[in-house]
């Protein structure tokens, strides 16, 4: 069984940010992922990022996970790809003995960092599962950057083979460089579903059409004017009714709705299709939070159940963190920021504060701000405020 | 359990998965290099996938879309996040029952079948 200061659970923008913050600043690292290849949803995304260069603007999705995973590997941060999360203990044997080996760190922000500080070796345990391995790690501070799952919306046959979210199609031809389909319909039009269209039709692959319940396109206008420009239609005050196809999809039937966002009869009509879409948002993927016991909040504007959260990206448990995601759907750029400072905090409750740990949580607090000041920001500003007025049940205030 | 009639053995299903999937072969920003083809059979028939990609995509790159069927309902079932969250897309691969294949390496020589409900452990 072996003892780690920090553990990072999911190799994204978050966890991979959080990795490098947290191993520059000297602490023991390891990162935790499912998937045999580091950079999470980045590896298939084929468009530039927007912001800033501190954001990597201009750069793909895909080349940033390189850029990152290169900085990752240079430092002495142990890496276990291929390996699943599949226990959390608090409890653990491992997590009660007293650490001979440091002492606990001597600070003046006791507050911060809760009451009592960590004079245990390990706060908690992880089992981790690999195709070959079942082993233990005990870790000071846990990460979570798991991410998200993609919703599903309501309609007749919204399980039939060939309805697909946009991430799977995504992954399929940017990833394996597969076809999904041969014409799709898009249900959303965020910009998850204007980015998906425009990379179907990179593919060679038609769009029918993109329909989006609200009367009006929710993506970044650029994207829909090169959907536009393509002749593709995005259909506002429009559903998906149900998706056609006994084995699979064979076609389906949109329809007009109203303010109410209900069906308007007489308004539906069929699509030749062999693929539908779905664009219509993220879930936090919390599992873990919820079974380490820390306090959680049902936020909408975040996507649902995120853990209580302060600044520093610190549940209510005082050594579990969250970034990425799974505190708030957003985007990759704010995910690596919020990684950074969550690295960089739990770092410094294992090590001690620094100037570095300071100014790096700092200036990447700093940068959050300004990215949610933006005209898109509004949304995650306002659900992260919502946070701020809770209290959290237990640790810092 | 109930008993699959209508499951997509006849000749008219298989042609129309032929037209359906494909792989790219022209992208303005992505290269594909050609890796090594991977022998592996689905429902006893021989198909070929490429090294380095899962069994759900070398599925969708034969045009098979159809990979299980619920228990309850025999409703079909593809994959739908592809990125091992949803459990939609568990088959019998090797005679392992529940293998998510949008997450499991495609093997030389693996064997992959339709679910049908849970499964049977080997």
């Amino acid at each position: 069984m072996r003892l780690t200061d920090v553990a990072i659970v999911g190799g994204g923008p978050a966890g991979l940010c959080a990795a490098i913050a947290a191993s520059k600043l000297g602490a023991r690292v390891v990162l935790v992922d499912d998937n045999e290849r580091l950079g999470g949803q980045l590896v298939k995304q084929t468009h530039k990022f927007f912001g800033s260069k501190r954001h990597y603007c201009g750069t793909r999705g895909m080349d940033i996970a390189a850029i990152l995973e290169q900085e990752l590997r240079a430092l002495p941060a142990e890496i276990l790809p291929g390996t699943s999360v599949v226990g959390l203990y608090d409890r653990h044997p491992l997590a009660t003995q007293p650490s001979p080996a440091r002492p606990a760190p001597k600070t003046a922000q006791g507050d911060l960092f809760g009451s009592e500080p960590p004079a245990v070796a390990a706060r908690g345990v992880l089992s981790l599962a690999s195709r070959e391995h079942f082993t233990k790690l005990g870790f000071k501070c846990l990460i979570v950057a798991t991410g998200a799952a993609e919703n599903n919306v309501l309609f007749s046959n919204n399980d039939l083979p060939g309805v697909y979210g946009a991430g799977a199609v995504q992954t399929l031809m940017n990833v394996y460089g597969v076809k999904p389909g041969t014409r799709v319909l898009m249900v959303g039009s965020g910009n998850i579903g204007l980015i998906v269209s425009y990379q179907l039709i990179q593919a060679g692959i038609e769009v029918a059409a993109v329909v989006e319940a609200l009367p009006k396109i929710g993506g970044y206008h650029v994207h829909a004017a090169k959907l536009a420009r393509l002749g593709v239609p995005i259909l506002t005050s429009h559903t998906v009714l149900s998706a056609l196809g006994k084995e699979q999809v064979e076609g389906a039937v949109i329809c007009r709705v109203g303010e109410d966002f209900k069906p308007i009869a007489r308004t539906s009509r069929k699509l030749d299709v062999d693929t539908v879409c779905l664009a219509v948002g993220l879930t936090p993927l919390s599992e873990l939070l919820w079974q380490s016991g820390c306090r959680m909040v049902y936020v909408p504007e975040l996507g649902g159940h995120v853990a209580w959260h302060n600044e520093n990206m610190q549940t209510s448990l005082c050594h579990v963190y969250l970034a990425g995601d799974v505190s708030g759907i957003e985007e990759a750029s704010t995910a690596m920021l919020e990684g950074r400072v969550a690295g960089a905090h739990a770092a410094a409750q294992v090590l001690g504060p620094s100037p570095e740990s300071e100014q790096l949580i700092a200036e990447s607090r700093a940068e959050l701000c300004a990215i949610r000041k933006g005209p898109f920001g509004d949304k995650a500003a306002c659900g992260k405020a919502k946070l701020a007025e809770c209290a959290p049940l237990v640790g810092p205030a | 359990m109930r008993a699959r009639t209508s499951r997509p053995k006849d000749k008219g299903q298989r042609t129309k998965d032929k037209v359906l999937g494909h792989r790219i072969d022209r992208h303005p920003i992505l290269t594909f290099e050609e890796r090594g083809p991977v022998s592996f059979t689905f429902e006893g028939q021989p198909m070929t996938g490429r090294q380095g990609e899962t069994i759900a995509a070398a599925l969708a790159a034969n045009g098979i879309r159809l990979f299980r069927h619920t228990e309850k309902t025999g409703r079909p079932r593809g994959f739908f996040c592809a990125v091992g969250k949803c459990a939609s897309c568990l088959m019998v691969v090797d005679g392992q029952p529940n293998t998510m294949v949008c997450m499991e390496p495609l093997r030389e020589g693996v064997t992959v079948e339709r679910q049908t409900g849970r499964g049977r452990l080997p």
